[in-house]
């Protein structure tokens, strides 16, 4: 694990504890929140812990605060969450070998953490990038969401600081390299669409979910030479 | 109003739900071989799926639009990525410009 920190420059580091910074901020709002919503004070902090995904604790917190159904809760939350299984197989060799790193690893896995990965050139600094941005926002996360839970109203609207704007940039940004190559481009359009058209009328999760439909778009018969077999 | 004992139970069959959803990729793959094409596909899923967050997380809040501001932002960062912009310069303007539109009054 020393090799981390070898094989990260400054510059990585320094973008990934921007982001952590940042989701920090947002667990403090997701703390306030929700014990301002009258829910117990150590839900906020079981929940980021044990599914540490803010997308499904925002919405299982939304549904159970309004009076909602828990199962329903746990459902919107698990379906917001199912994107983690073909994420699993894009990153999955970014985690390391044997069981520990594995089971570890699996945790620590979120859309930064997987943006970060895929946007290295070699799987050493794949693995680096993954490792240091899973930890890092894993603690950046909890810390945030205990100062929140006791102390927070400070920031309750996340809003007003622009993180929401902030949150899809930093994933676009990760993404434009693999954009560069055309078929990926062509695959991450069809699913922009499929995500956009659908999610007016669907549960939250599911748009994305059926995105995956674009990648039919990148397979195409074109029968150019293939130069963009680079490893990117 | 929701049983701490159910509140507990929901948030531990969501965490293991979530998990095992985290972990059927690493462990799957383990096991076979996957080929350069295979693997090229799984990227460009990945790929793919992240594309679609953007958009959503960018456009969309609940079933409605999400206003203004916040895609204005997505986008200010989006071309500064573009232009190779560092990535803090990327970040902090499209909080900053988010922000600075609602300030303005835009929603």
């Amino acid at each position: 694990m020393r090799s981390i920190w070898r094989t990260l420059d400054r510059d990585l580091l320094r973008d990934i504890g921007l982001v952590c910074l940042a989701d920090g901020i947002v667990g403090v709002s997701f703390g306030a929140i929700t014990v301002s919503s009258g829910l117990p004070l150590w839900l906020p902090m079981l929940l980021s812990v044990v599914v540490f995904a803010g997308a499904a604790q925002f919405m299982f917190v939304g549904i159970v605060a309004s009076g909602g159904n828990p199962l329903a809760a746990v459902l919107a939350g698990l379906l917001v969450n199912a994107r983690h299984v073909p994420f699993g197989f894009a990153v999955g060799d970014a985690l390391g070998g044997g069981w520990a790193r594995r089971l570890a690893g699996s945790h620590l896995m979120i859309d930064e953490t997987v943006a970060f990965a895929l946007a290295q050139r070699d799987l050493q600094r794949r693995r680096a990038a993954y490792w240091a941005c899973g930890t890092g926002l894993f603690v950046c996360w909890n810390a945030g969401v205990v100062l929140g839970a006791f102390g927070g109203r400070a920031v309750s609207d996340t809003a007003v600081l622009g993180l929401d704007a902030a949150f899809p940039a930093v994933l676009l940004a990760l993404l434009l390299p693999s954009l560069r190559d055309r078929r990926a481009r062509r695959a991450a359009l069809a699913g922009v669409a499929i995500a956009l058209a659908t999610a007016p009328f669907l549960p939250a999760g599911l748009p994305v979910l059926l995105a995956l439909g674009g990648v039919l778009a990148g397979l195409g018969t074109d029968r150019e030479p293939e130069p963009e077999e680079v490893p990117s | 109003m929701t049983t701490p004992l159910v509140l507990v139970l929901a948030t531990v069959v969501l965490g293991a739900g979530t998990y095992a959803f985290r972990l059927a990729g690493p462990l799957l793959r383990a096991r076979v071989e996957l080929s350069p094409r295979v693997e090229r596909l799984m990227a460009v899923s990945a790929v793919v799926l992240l594309a679609a967050l953007v958009a959503t997380a960018a456009l969309v809040e609940g079933h409605e639009f999400a206003g203004f501001a916040r895609p204005a932002g997505v986008a200010v960062g989006g071309v500064l990525a573009w232009k190779k912009a560092p990535f803090v310069v990327v970040v902090l303007m499209a909080a900053a410009t988010a922000a600075g539109l609602r300030l303005l009054g835009v929603p």
